[in-house]
């Protein structure tokens, strides 16, 4: 189980407090309607399963109810950052 | 029967306080201090079970948690059965009623072991796959007589009477382990201040010393623990938790600890007092100092009652006073099991031998051995035992100095006890857990923790660092380690002086050889209680399973509450040979938690019964209580399903509320329907956004019913939402979607429209909300209005609402409809609710007004083809599968969450299945929900499927069934016939029509 740092309460917190919603920076299209199937597509069904770094968003749904982004490491379940939203991960995979 | 093998004086029990057990009904007599098992060979118990495949006698092997074989069931009433508990780790207490898990009819002459010995050629690994494969019909059944010839213990068939108790701590470290090096880590930690957990899965702190003569800091060894333990439990900074297992380590330095608080006695927990706790610890760091266990040698027959590991005899007479048997016969790879033979001499009982594997052992205990005139057969081992339900002899054979082979003729020694020794293997299972690879070690012949990402630290025999000066020394290094890393000062801390014994060097060898190829030679077991034997795992090599993991699996070896504790290395080692590669090569198993079985009340603690699941109640549910409700869950809510009278059937129940409503008047509690507080100046514009149509203009005063989509364009929720001021509106949702609605607009808020200004608050649980429907509504409503407030047609319409005060009491009334009538909600706070129902009854009783619950509700819906969400929607469903393409507004000038996703090509194609309403051409057939529609019903099986039914009832009011469904392009085929073959042979006859069964035009909610 996930000890987990919330960036808004400023505290660490179990990960029962917390929700997974996935992969993170993954915006939505400015002008869906002009997108193609494809574009849309990648957006709405494609995401990352990588072996190592991963960013994701986690929902501190029983706590500050703020959504912030985690770089955890999905072989080792290290988490390596949080950040706040609209933040860049600081560490990424080479 | 008396004690015949317990010791005058000795050991670590207490001859004034005798205590009475049973076992397998009868009664036997022990001392406070025995375990069970220790009481069972005091008695000279041989067979406590038999085994898992082959049914074979099987007697007490170990002294601790690694004990395959004596797994008990435990209680003395059916409400206190335990299965799984190990003899060797429950203590004795007076009146434990215990009993073998398998045997029939009983341990000592048992029907299956017969077909053992019969059949043990017959019974290969895979043997059930193998010859239980067909008919697949057939393995229900065989899997019965399976899991009972197998007998694994029984779970009770009543309710656990005890009380258990979950506890979550942080700690800055967690010491795991209370031997030597466990204890002077903790004391180490304890006085550098920092706040300590030290756990141990016995009764008494101590480890490898609670069973040894060493001297430590030139006392004994029990005096020097004593003194430890009582600095440790007197520093408040410290939690010491004897009887306590560490069963999980799991990721961010997370830690489970069972700790049993009355196992030890008494059958139930007296005086209400909690049986067991579940820890649940996050820690800064942690320290295993978790010991090693003892390998027993795999030979032939090992498993014969008498066959013991090493340090388990050691450990039965030197703590518990008990000698297992008269004549010993030791075979050993190493210096250290040498103590075993000298504790049995000096306990006054015959050595036969000591045989030892290697040619010219040197070391101080083999010279302590010999001074004692025992014999030490060299550079031989035992290769097969005699006897069956006890040993009786050993057959004794010279070997090769690698151990691959036998070189000379066999001798035989008559023995009754064989204690084995092929050395230690490090308790690396919790490193193992946070999915740490183990690295092999040469010169330790096991596997050490490896690489970790926890904040873990290892001192003592986990390292492979057997001796117990050793021990202390890396106990106190890792103590100041962890000081260290918690920012503390280092303290000093002495290390006790120990007494060093030279020991001349191990010998690598795990599986002995016999004369004959080990495919026909004697069984020799590698798992006990899995019944894995050499042979097994040789054939399963042979057989193409080459990975440890695959040879694990197909033999079982490993399995099981044993976890391999005492067969892993061996079975690792015999897949080596055969595979001729080295065991670094052939690579481990990982462990997983828990390390040994924790009982189900414990995971549990107070999660259960009336507490397992909280339960909401709306603010008149007292009311519901009282006049009879039948109630159904949705969600955690416990809403009213119907309100029957005496006498009365659940249909005819639901006719009567129905036909109350549509004549006169009914009411439904409404208050679970989730309830959103929406407010900022870019309300509306969100609004527009998550909703599928226009929100831009809905002056205030007015209500919208709105359908929320995915991204697919797919139906999740939907609901009504009302403008209360400019920039405040009141959204409401399904009773079951509220948490997940209300995180979906977080979601998008934060995650994608950061920039807009809007703020939402869940008011579900603040308003108490009442549904009057039918024609006879207003008539109520106006009769409990305070002051001038006009509800009338014109100037109260449809979707409007409006703040009044009903019955005394400020009010929020909705002109809304999900019935089809005249239809009124009123919302007060959640604290007046029951109040303002009660007048509405007041009042009301002249219209016969009556209570209906969820079931009324839903088919008064249903005869107008109102959807519910989640019942006639399944996610894979667009508004215009449900012929709302009036909730859609494709020309707003964002693209709302779920435009683009119903534009891709599969959305648009023809023949998608849409909702459309369906009538059976017998009008009192009522289809089941889910019943699946076929167009030719004697199209050949399986037939061509085109939709189900989603919705379907009795319709009181219509006289008939009424059914919603989805048919393949239902929309365009108003009037044809379409079928529904149902799982009882009938074929129900049916035409598609409109949903909308009662009241097409909407007359009756415009008055």
């Amino acid at each position: 189980m996930f000890y987990i740092y919330c960036p808004y309460c400023g505290e660490h917190r179990e990960e029962e407090e917390f929700h997974n919603h996935g992969q993170a920076h993954i915006e939505r299209p400015a002008d869906p309607d002009s997108c193609t199937d494809e574009e849309w597509g990648n957006y709405m069904f494609f995401r990352k399963s990588p072996k190592g770094l991963h960013h994701e968003i986690w929902d501190h749904v029983a706590g500050c109810r703020k959504f912030f982004n985690v770089t955890r490491d999905t072989v080792t379940y290290e988490i390596k950052e949080v950040y706040k939203m609209g933040e860049q991960p600081k560490v990424v995979a080479e | 029967m008396s004690q015949k093998n317990r010791l005058q004086s000795g050991g670590r029990i207490d001859r004034s306080k005798p205590l009475t057990f049973t076992y397998n009904g009868k009664q036997f007599e022990g001392f406070a201090g025995d375990t069970l098992a220790s009481a069972l060979l005091a008695n000279g118990v041989d067979i406590i079970g038999r085994s898992f495949k082959y049914s074979r006698p099987r007697g007490i092997v170990a002294a601790g948690a690694e004990e395959p074989n004596a797994v008990m069931q435990l209680g003395a009433t059916e409400a206190t059965q335990v299965p799984n508990v190990r003899a060797t780790q429950q203590e004795l207490f007076s009146g434990l009623v215990s009993g073998s898990t398998n045997g029939w009819p009983s341990v000592d002459n048992d029907i299956m072991g017969l077909l053992g010995k019969v059949g043990g050629k017959m019974m290969p690994p895979g043997f059930y796959y193998k010859t239980f494969m067909y008919p697949a019909t057939m393995w229900e059944t065989y899997e019965k007589v399976i899991r009972k010839a197998a007998g694994l213990g029984r779970s009770p068939n009543e309710y656990d009477p005890d009380t258990y108790d979950k506890v979550n701590q942080h700690a800055d470290l967690v010491v795991v382990g209370a031997g030597p090096a466990g204890l002077i880590a903790a004391l180490t930690a304890a006085r550098g201040g920092a706040r300590v957990i030290i756990a141990d899965e016995q009764n008494e702190f101590g480890g490898s010393l609670l069973s040894s003569k060493e001297s430590v800091d030139g006392k004994a060894a029990g005096a020097w623990v004593a003194g430890v333990v009582k600095e440790l439990e007197a520093n408040e900074n410290v939690i010491v938790l004897p009887r306590s297992t560490v069963n999980g380590y799991h990721d961010h330095n997370f830690l489970t600890i069972h700790q049993r608080m009355t196992d030890h006695i008494a059958d139930r927990a007296p005086n209400g007092q909690v049986r067991q706790r579940y820890h649940r610890v996050r820690s800064k760091w942690v320290v295993l100092a978790t010991g090693a266990h003892e390998r027993p040698l795999v030979f032939g027959n090992n498993d014969v009652p008498g066959c013991m590991v090493a340090n388990a005899v050691s450990t039965y007479i030197n703590r518990y006073g008990v000698v297992p048997g008269n004549e010993l016969v030791l075979m050993t790879t190493n210096d250290n099991a040498y103590r075993t033979a000298i504790d049995w001499h000096d306990a006054g009982r015959k050595v036969q031998a000591i045989v030892d594997t290697r040619k010219n052992p040197t070391g101080a205990l083999v010279e302590a051995a010999r001074e004692r005139g025992i014999t030490v057969m060299t550079g031989s081992a035992v290769i097969d035992v005699q006897g069956s339900k006890r040993v009786t002899g050993v057959s004794v054979a010279p070997i090769s100095e690698d151990g691959s082979k036998v070189t000379g003729s066999v001798k035989k020694l008559s023995a009754d006890t064989v204690a084995s020794s092929g050395g230690w293997s490090p308790v690396i299972h919790l490193s193992c857990h946070t999915g740490s690879k183990p690295v092999w070690n040469e010169d330790v012949l096991g596997f050490l923790p490896g690489k970790t990402v926890q904040k873990q630290l290892t001192a003592g025999a986990i390292n492979g660092t057997f001796n117990t000066a050793g021990a202390l020394e890396e106990g106190k290094k890792a103590g100041l380690e962890a000081l260290s890393k918690l920012g503390l000062s280092a303290v000093e801390v002495e290390v006790p002086a120990t007494t060093e014994v030279k020991e001349s060097k191990a010998m690598a060898l795990f599986h002995v050889p016999h004369t004959k190829p080990t495919s026909q030679a004697p069984k020799q077991f590698v798992d006990y209680q899995n019944d894995v034997t050499a042979a097994g795992i040789e054939l399963a090599c042979r057989e193409g399973f080459e990975s440890i993991e695959h040879v694990k699996r197909y033999t079982a070896m490993g399995f099981g509450t044993d976890q391999g504790k005492l067969g892993n290395i061996n079975g690792m080692a015999v897949a080596a040979k055969v595979l001729n590669q080295t065991i670094p090569q052939t690579g481990t198993t990982i462990f997983r938690p828990n390390y040994t079985p924790i009982t189900f009340g414990a995971i549990a603690g107070r999660d259960c019964g009336a507490l397992f699941d909280p339960e909401r109640y709306s603010a008149m549910h007292k009311w519901h209580l009282e006049n009879g409700a039948k109630f159904e869950d949705v969600g955690q809510w416990k809403r009213p399903w119907y309100f029957p009278k005496a006498g009365e059937s659940m249909q005819e129940a639901l006719n009567r509320e129905c036909l109350a409503t549509r004549e006169s008047i009914g009411i439904l509690d409404a208050s679970t329907l989730g309830k959103i507080d929406i407010q900022g100046k870019d309300a509306r514009e969100f609004l527009g956004r998550v909703y599928s149509n226009a929100w831009a203009k809905l002056p205030v005063g007015k209500c919208r019913y709105g359908l929320m989509l995915k991204e697919d364009g797919m139906v999740f929720d939907d609901g009504v939402t009302s403008c209360l001021a400019e920039n405040h509106f009141l959204m409401t949702t399904t009773s079951g979607g509220a948490a997940t609605v209300l995180n979906w607009l977080e979601f998008y808020h934060q995650t994608e429209w950061p920039e807009l200004e809007v703020y939402f608050t869940s008011v579900t649980d603040h308003w108490a909300t009442m549904t009057i429907s039918g024609p006879n509504s207003r008539k109520l409503l106006e009769e409990l209005i305070d002051g001038d407030v006009d509800v009338s047609k014109d100037s109260f319409k449809f979707m409007d609402w409006k703040p009044m005060s009903v019955a005394g009491v400020p009010a929020r009334v909705f002109r809304i409809s999900f019935t089809g009538e005249l239809s009124f909600e009123i919302n007060v706070q959640a604290n007046y609710g029951l109040h303002v129902w009660e007048k509405l009854f007041e009042h009301g009783a002249k219209y016969d007004l009556t209570p209906y619950g969820t079931e009324t509700m839903h088919i008064l819906r249903a005869e107008k083809g109102f959807i519910i969400a989640g019942q006639d929607t399944d996610g894979s469903v667009h508004p215009y599968d449900l012929g709302m393409g009036w909730a859609v507004s494709m020309n707003k000038p964002f693209s709302f969450i779920g435009k683009r996703g119903m534009q891709r090509e599969d959305c648009v194609r023809a023949e998608r299945k849409q909702m459309v309403g369906i009538k059976t051409i017998d009008p009192n057939v009522v289809l089941p929900e889910g019943a699946q529609a076929v167009f030719d019903p004697t199209a050949s099986i399986p037939m061509p499927m085109v939709g189900h039914i989603s919705s379907s009832y009795w319709s009181a009011c219509l006289g008939r069934s009424v059914a919603l469904g989805f048919v393949k392009g239902g929309l365009d085929k108003m009037g044809e016939k379409v079928y529904y073959p149902l799982v009882d042979g009938r074929i129900v006859e049916a035409e598609i029509c409109s949903p909308i069964f009662l009241d097409p035009k909407g007359e009756r909610q415009n008055v």
